[in-house]
């Protein structure tokens, strides 16, 4: 009996091994296709809690953009930048698409695919602007791009309306962590 | 000298904070003069028989402009018998975005039939007192005696996708409440939108 449990145990190990690779490698497989391929669709409810309610001690960048925006599409490489610089513990960045989430797979997914972008894109889903454009800052008109700068242990919570350039956002973030 | 240079500099400091800050609900509008796309002058001081006008900031460019520029035909359409005319200004400058320069304003006003007159705000000093920041910014002007005040500023409705998933009709409700005396409820709006190109 003692016997062939033990023979059981030797053949059943490595085979669980294989399930275990072959399940961290679909595991992993799905992180990689995720970051590139992923948007969530965020209410602003969920969007405050996960994002504007955050804590730790990190600085998180917070961009408000959309593919039909201009100066939001020019200035987007500086945070791309700004992310490869600064190390992931002490810098977060997030990409909030205030595109219609109509356009989700037809103008968000084609353009962060051709831009090569795998930061944390949210599309943020509320056209009622009124309803919670004061949330995120009151000093904000509503006009994208706009960026918020965020650390919730440090007590930071700084917004600005309008394009960055992109020395002028680096030193901000320096400035910052 | 000196000092007059710093005082002079503090005051023009202060000239462009104010000006950042734009007229609020309830102050008066000084009268401005734009030129319209046919080559005319026009003044708000030459809208002597209107009750109010709907100042439209606006352009030919930013998708959520032309998101809302049937919008803002219906608005002239609807209102301008009431005596609430439109009057659309693009603040933008053309250097910045060559698809809202002079010339391609008139073909834009020509292709969709405008019904109102559409300025252009070329030294962007008019966008600058009213504190417009983003297009479309809508100012709703109502008459106190013979100058012009602030009855709201803001979106239009509160969705730029579709007109009939709109739910609540800021500058409408503003008319209304204006038109029987009333006062006006909500007075302040803020919507996503682009952001005005200055030079």
């Amino acid at each position: 009996m003692l016997g062939s449990s033990e023979q059981t145990r030797v053949i059943h190990i490595p085979m669980f091994k294989t399930s275990l690779c072959s399940l961290l490698i679909v595991f992993l497989l799905s992180v990689v296709s995720s970051s590139f391929g992923q948007v969530k669709v965020l209410s602003f409810e969920e969007f405050e809690r996960q994002h504007l309610n955050a804590e730790g001690d990190t600085l998180f960048v917070i961009n408000f953009w959309a593919t039909w925006c201009r100066p939001c599409v020019a200035e987007l490489p500086y945070f791309l930048e700004a992310e490869e610089e600064f190390s992931s513990d002490e810098f977060k960045l997030l990409l909030v698409s205030l595109d219609f989430k109509t356009d989700l797979d037809l103008k968000v997914k084609p353009f962060l695919e051709k831009k090569g972008i795998g930061s944390e894109v949210v599309l943020l889903d509320d056209l009622d602007y009124n309803s919670w454009i004061d949330k995120v800052s009151e000093e904000w008109s509503g006009a994208i791009p706009a960026t918020l700068f965020l650390n919730p242990e440090k007590g930071i919570y700084i917004f600005k309306e309008g394009e960055y350039e992109k020395e002028i956002l680096l030193n901000q973030i320096r400035q910052l962590l | 000298m000196k000092s007059v240079v710093l005082i002079l500099s503090i005051f023009g400091l202060l000239g462009s904070f104010s000006a950042q800050a734009g007229y609020e609900v309830g102050e008066v509008v000084n009268d401005f003069s734009l030129k319209n796309i046919d080559g005319n002058q026009v003044s708000l001081s030459d809208y002597g028989d209107a009750k109010g006008v709907i100042v439209v900031f606006t352009c030919n460019h930013c998708p959520y402009a032309k998101l809302y520029e049937d919008r803002i035909i219906e608005l002239h359409k609807t209102y301008s018998a009431q005596g609430y005319p439109v009057i659309a200004i693009n603040p933008n400058d053309p250097e910045k975005v060559p698809e809202d320069s002079y010339e391609n304003m008139k073909k834009r006003a020509k292709k969709k039939g405008y019904p109102f007159v559409y300025l252009f705000d070329d030294t962007q000093n008019v966008a600058k007192d009213f504190g417009a920041t983003r297009t479309p910014h809508v100012f709703l002007l109502e008459k106190a005696k013979v100058k012009y005040k602030v009855a709201y500023i803001g979106a239009i409705d509160n969705n730029p996708q579709s007109a009939e998933s709109a739910d609540q009709f800021y500058v409408s409700d503003a008319i209304a409440s204006l038109d029987s005396d009333q006062p006006v409820k909500v007075t302040n709006t803020k919507a996503v939108g682009c952001t005005i190109k200055w030079k």
